[in-house]
This record gives C-alpha cells, structure tokens and sequence, in this order.
C-alpha cells in the first residue's frame, strides 16, 4: 500500500448526499478479477451517457477537475454495497482522499486498506471546502495526515480527526495481515480452547 | 465480588470472539464462518497468492457462485459472458489451489450465499460471519453477528481467520404489537428504515426485538436483519430464541445430538441482559405499520401504499427538496400522483431478502387461480437449488407458471443488475429485493422496493397495487 502523508492536489465538488457504491461504480463493472483498471467506470452512469461518449455536465469531464486528486462530498458516502471495487475506482481514477460529513463504515473501512483517507468534517466546514473545490485550479486544498489537518486555499487549517491505529498504517503504508499474524499465537491457542469448548464450530 | 454488567446480544457475540486487545482498542476478533463468492474473492485469493500465504482454515471457509451467473436455462450449457465465465472460473482454480470447500454451479444447494447459510447449517446462533458482501447482515437473524466486508478483508480471514475491528455501538429497534393484515416482515423494516434514515444505524449494530419480531418465523427475520445495511447498520440481530433452535435443529452442517444440547445451552445465555444499556433506541407499533412501497432512489424513500408521491416543496431544506425533485424525475413520478397509479413493467421476486420458501410460498397463495396483467413481465427466483426442490414439491412452481410468471432458477438475479437479468432504461419495477438506488436494476431502471405479497399483487394488477386488496382466494 502506498503511504499517505500529505496530499496538495485539486478537489472535485460533488455536492450530493448518499453518494452510493452503486454511483461510484455499478455493478456491471465488477467482473474482473483484478484490482487496477477501474478508473475508467468510476462515476460511469453520470460521467458517460448511453451512447457512451462523455457527459460535460458531469464534474469529473471538466478541466480541470479530470485531475482531481480530492473529492468533497455531503452526508453518508459510500453508502450501500461492500464493493471494494469502490476505493479501487477512486484509487485508480487518481482520488486518494474523499472530504464528506460522514462515511457508510464499509466504505470507510475500505478506504483504508487501500491508502484513501477519508476524512470527515461538520456539514458547515464540507460546504466551505466545497466553494473551495469550485474554484478548481486556482483553489487546492492540502491534506495533511501527519498534522490532521486540511489547509483550505486561504491558509485557515481545518484539524480533522482519524483513529490513531489506522493513521498509524496509512503513514507508513503497512500490510494489516502481516501485522496480524504477528499475533499468531494468541490466535492459535484461541483456535485450542474454542476446540475444547465449542467442538461444533470446527466440524 | 463486583456484579457483571449486564450486556446485550452483540456485547456477548463479541467479547467471546476477542482473541487479543490492542493497545489502541481495537480487537482482533476471530471469525467463525467466511462465506466466499465469485464477485469480491479473486483479488483476495491473488493477494494471498504473491505473498505466498494459505488459507488458515478451510474447513470454516465455503464459496459459491451466485452474483454474476444466468438464472435460466443457459446456465447448463455453460456461461456465456466472457468476463463473468472468468470470474467463476477463477473461483473454481482459487478453490482447488487453497482446499476451500466449493458449491458449484449445477449443484442442487448452490443459491444466494445469504440463504444458503441458513439453510445448510453453515451459519448458527453465537457465531461470527462475514462475506464480502453487504447483505451478510441477513444471518444476523439467527442470533449471531453477521457483517459484511470489503476484499482486502476477505484476504485478511483467509489469511488469519481474524479481522481488526472496533467495537460497535449498540441499538435496539423494538416492534411491539401484532401485524396487520397484508403486511409482513419487508414492511415492518421498510417502515423502519423510513423512520430511522439510511444512516440511522451509521456505527450501530440493531437487534430488533418486540412481539411483531419474536413472532417471525426464520424468514422474517432474515429480511429484517438483510436490510439493516440499508438503514446503515454494521450488522442487525434477533435474539435466539425456539423458533431459532427448531430451525437449526436438522440443518446438514448443523451441530447433532449431544453436540447441538451444548450448543443450545450455550445459544440461550445468548439475549441480552435485562438492564443491558443500548446506546440509542427506536420503538415501533406493527398495528401502525401498512403495507409499504419505496417512491425514491434511496430505501429511506417509503411510503404506505395508500400514499401519494411526495411534493418536493413539501419538505423542509433546499437540499432535500432539490435531492426530491431529482428523484422524481429519475423515476419518472410526478408530485401527487396514486401510487396504485403507477404502472409496472417488471415484477422481480427474489434476492437474499426474499427468496426463501416461505416468501415463495405468500407469493404464491396471491397468484394462485389468477393472471399476471398484460404487458407485464413477472418473474420467480428462489433463492437456492433446495428452495426451488422444495417449491417444485409443494407445486409452487406450477401456481407461478399458471399465473403467468417466470419459474427461474437460483441466484441473484434482477437485484443488482450484473447478470443477463437487468432492466431497460425507464423500465418500471415492482421489486422485492433491497436497493433502489439509481441504475441498480440496470441503468435508468426505476425500481420499487416491496414484499413478495405485494409483488405478486403488483403483477396481477399491472400496476403497485394494494395487496389488501388482492388476498388468497
């Protein structure tokens, strides 16, 4: 995983709330079996009409948010399906952070695992960013993960919450399994006592 | 000695399940049961692949196709879409490299993976479960906490039989009262997510408790704890209680004997403490629930069925009116209309929140002696290969295909739009699956979200109908 410490890039505003895993990649297009590639479907029923070419009302088909590296966003993004064709979408499309109200928690989970950070504010502070992101080029936001902090275009710096365990590993980039099979003996002898006491789960 | 604190349902699933505390807090919680399929694994098994890493427990591990595959005839003679053939026969290679137990295609138990479980005994009281799949909520209703994860987890319970977690927050949703007549478990938690919002349940695992809850059968509890997700949940629970151990009891993969006495004993230390503290709480009345049908693009979107569609100006915050006004035109409704009014093209049956037995079953009894309406294309898909054995023996099948449906076979289906079954652009859609977020059914599909008794009466009537309107003959 590619560690996350700061990100000064442009903000693409996406002001809706509810903003599904269906929206940011439909289902149509999970049948692959890898990880990359998917940048191209991101957004896909809004970004490309049903002949296929591009919609230029849509945000990301217009300069210069194509290449946007942040997104903003309103309340309970990422809601819905466990996709985590989701953050690949993002991830390959070139979004490495999404700034909303709040997240559906397997998004956010998500997210993590793949070096996204998601970050959220107050509703007030997301509207805010969002006049920001309208701005485009002229207006870059800074994701600062070692400060917590978001750096708006005029300087003011927003201080943004993030569990420490997860920034921890965005940071530096870490493998949650290597990390977890450190514990390898703890899980072994809760695998022997659950052997023991509840035979019927290991049948 | 201090006294314990009493503690709910989730608090007792989890705490039996913390293998270690991270400093941090966060736990190392095992995993009882990994279901696997086709979609959201091949990445997962490829990561373990190049790290050289085996699957740690195959034996609480079983994969099966269901997202992706065709639900008619053509299934038997192999599939047809290149990229879909791919993704089931990378399962296929993924299970005979790691050892994992597999249910193929043309097996009379391969279905919906959120039935299966259920219905082999592969999903029981006190366990953990995860899929990576949403709806891995729905086992929730057999007592245990059921969640479901994104790949990189997937790869982490292969990997260790473990994952990272925080705990939950604990909510209780109680429903006391008896249902009225034509509604069922759909309605009741459609009603719910109405009231309690799509992001009602954000960082909360619900048991849902209350007379209209224990008086469900397996079924009904299952739809319940399926759309939990929708209501933002981690997870959604029921107690265990007789209905459940009678379910379980003869289950294949279900502890027998001697074994499944101590199992139950242990099952019924299980429900919550009395004075267990939940962190946030919502009662409902079942007398006060009526027949729901969803109107918008999000599950919070319902209304009764004796409603008319909403007026955007009618609604308090510009955001929400304009998010109303998109709604309305994506689905094609305008502000005041019937919702009997509305016509529908399609009539969907199925998914993992209603295509087990006993849904296939209420269907039934409302087509049985009657004909779906002209124009409209009616279909059945139960939820497994034995749903479909049992249906076929109890002559279901043949009530559905008199009437004018489609009998199909097992899988996903019309929920989620990435098999042959999707709907056309400005398709109309009678619904019992889960999500009707835009183009989930298809692109520009207009999906409504129902029970399979008010399904069936939508496709008799030819338009969303009022299922009291429309009981057994």
């Amino acid at each position: 995983m590619k560690p996350f410490t700061t990100l000064t890039g442009i903000a693409a505003p996406l002001p809706k709330a509810n903003v599904d895993t269906d929206q940011i990649i439909p289902a149509r297009f999970l049948k692959t079996i890898q990880r990359t590639g998917l940048g191209r479907h991101l957004f896909a029923n809004f970004r490309f009409r049903e002949d296929g070419s591009e919609n230029p009302d849509f945000v990301l088909n217009q300069e210069p948010y194509r290449k946007a590296e942040i997104l903003v966003a309103f309340e309970n993004f990422g809601c819905g399906s466990s996709r985590e064709h989701a953050p690949w979408a993002l991830l390959d499309f070139g979004i490495r952070c999404v700034i909303a109200p709040d997240f559906a928690d397997i998004f956010h989970n998500n997210s993590f695992k793949n070096g996204i950070l998601p970050v959220k504010l107050p509703r007030e502070v997301c509207e805010k960013l969002m006049e920001d992101a309208r701005m485009g080029g002229n207006a870059r936001l800074s994701v600062d993960l070692e400060r917590q902090v978001v750096v708006r275009p005029n300087g003011e710096e927003i201080p943004f919450e993030v569990d420490a365990f997860r920034r921890h590993c965005l940071l530096n980039g870490l493998d949650d399994i290597g990390q977890t099979l450190e514990h390898k003996d703890s899980i072994d002898s809760y695998e022997t006592r659950q052997r023991a006491s509840q035979p019927w789960l290991f049948a | 000695m201090a006294e314990a604190r009493p503690r709910t349902l989730f608090d007792k699933i989890w705490d039996h399940h913390v293998v270690e505390t991270l400093p941090d807090g966060t736990a190392l919680l095992y995993i009882d049961r990994h279901l696997v399929h086709e979609v959201t694994s091949p990445q997962a098994f490829e990561g373990l692949r190049a790290a050289g890493r085996p699957v740690r427990r195959p034996d609480a591990t079983v994969a099966v196709v269901d997202h992706n595959i065709a639900t008619d005839a053509t299934r038997r003679t192999g599939i047809t879409d290149p990229e879909s053939r791919l993704q089931v026969e990378t399962l296929e290679r993924n299970v005979v490299e790691f050892g994992v137990p597999y249910i193929p295609l043309l097996d009379a138990r391969q279905g919906i993976v959120h039935v299966i479980g259920p219905e082999l005994g592969l999903s029981l009281p006190g366990m953990t479960i995860v899929c990576g799949d949403s709806h891995t909520s729905t086992h929730g209703a057999l007592g245990a906490l059921a969640f479901g994860i994104g790949t990189s987890e997937v790869e982490h319970v292969l990997a260790t039989q473990t994952l990272l977690q925080k705990p939950a927050k604990n909510m209780r949703v109680t429903v006391d009262g008896t249902l009225p007549l034509g509604c069922t478990a759909k309605d009741i938690v459609l009603a719910i997510i109405g009231k309690i919002g799509t992001a009602g349940g954000t960082g909360h695992v619900i048991e849902f408790a209350g007379e209209a809850i224990r008086a469900l059968d397996m079924a009904g509890r299952m739809t319940i704890c399926n759309m939990s997700i929708e209501a933002g949940a981690r997870a959604g629970m029921v107690a265990p209680d007789e209905t459940t151990f009678e379910y379980v009891r003869g289950k294949p993969h279900a502890p027998q004997g001697e074994a499944l006495e101590r199992a139950v004993a242990w099952w019924r230390s299980l429900p919550s403490d009395p004075g267990a503290v939940f962190d946030k709480e919502v009662t409902l009345r079942a007398e006060e629930i009526l027949p729901m049908v969803s109107w918008g693009t999000s599950p919070e979107d319902v209304l009764p069925i004796t409603g008319t569609v909403p007026d955007p100006s009618s609604f308090a915050d510009e955001a929400r009116q304009a998010q109303v006004k998109r709604m309305l035109d994506y689905m094609g409704l305008q502000a005041g209309q019937k919702l009997t009014d509305l016509k529908v093209d399609v009539v969907f049956i199925g998914s993992c929140t209603n295509s087990r037995i006993e849904d296939m079953r209420i269907a039934a009894d409302i087509a049985r002696g009657r004909k779906v309406a002209d124009g409209v294309r009616a279909m059945v898909v139960p939820g497994s290969g034995l749903v479909k054995q049992q249906a076929e023996a109890e002559g279901l099948d043949q009530v559905f295909k008199e009437a004018g449906f489609e009998w199909r076979e097992a899988g996903c289906s019309m929920c989620l739009g990435m098999n042959p079954d999707k709907l056309t652009p400005g398709q109309r859609c009678a619904s019992t699956s889960n999500r009707n977020f835009e183009g989930r059914q298809g692109p520009g599909g207009r999906t409504h979200l129902l029970s399979p008794a008010m399904a069936a009466a939508a496709a008799l009537a030819g338009h969303l109908a009022d299922v009291r309107e429309w009981q057994p003959r």
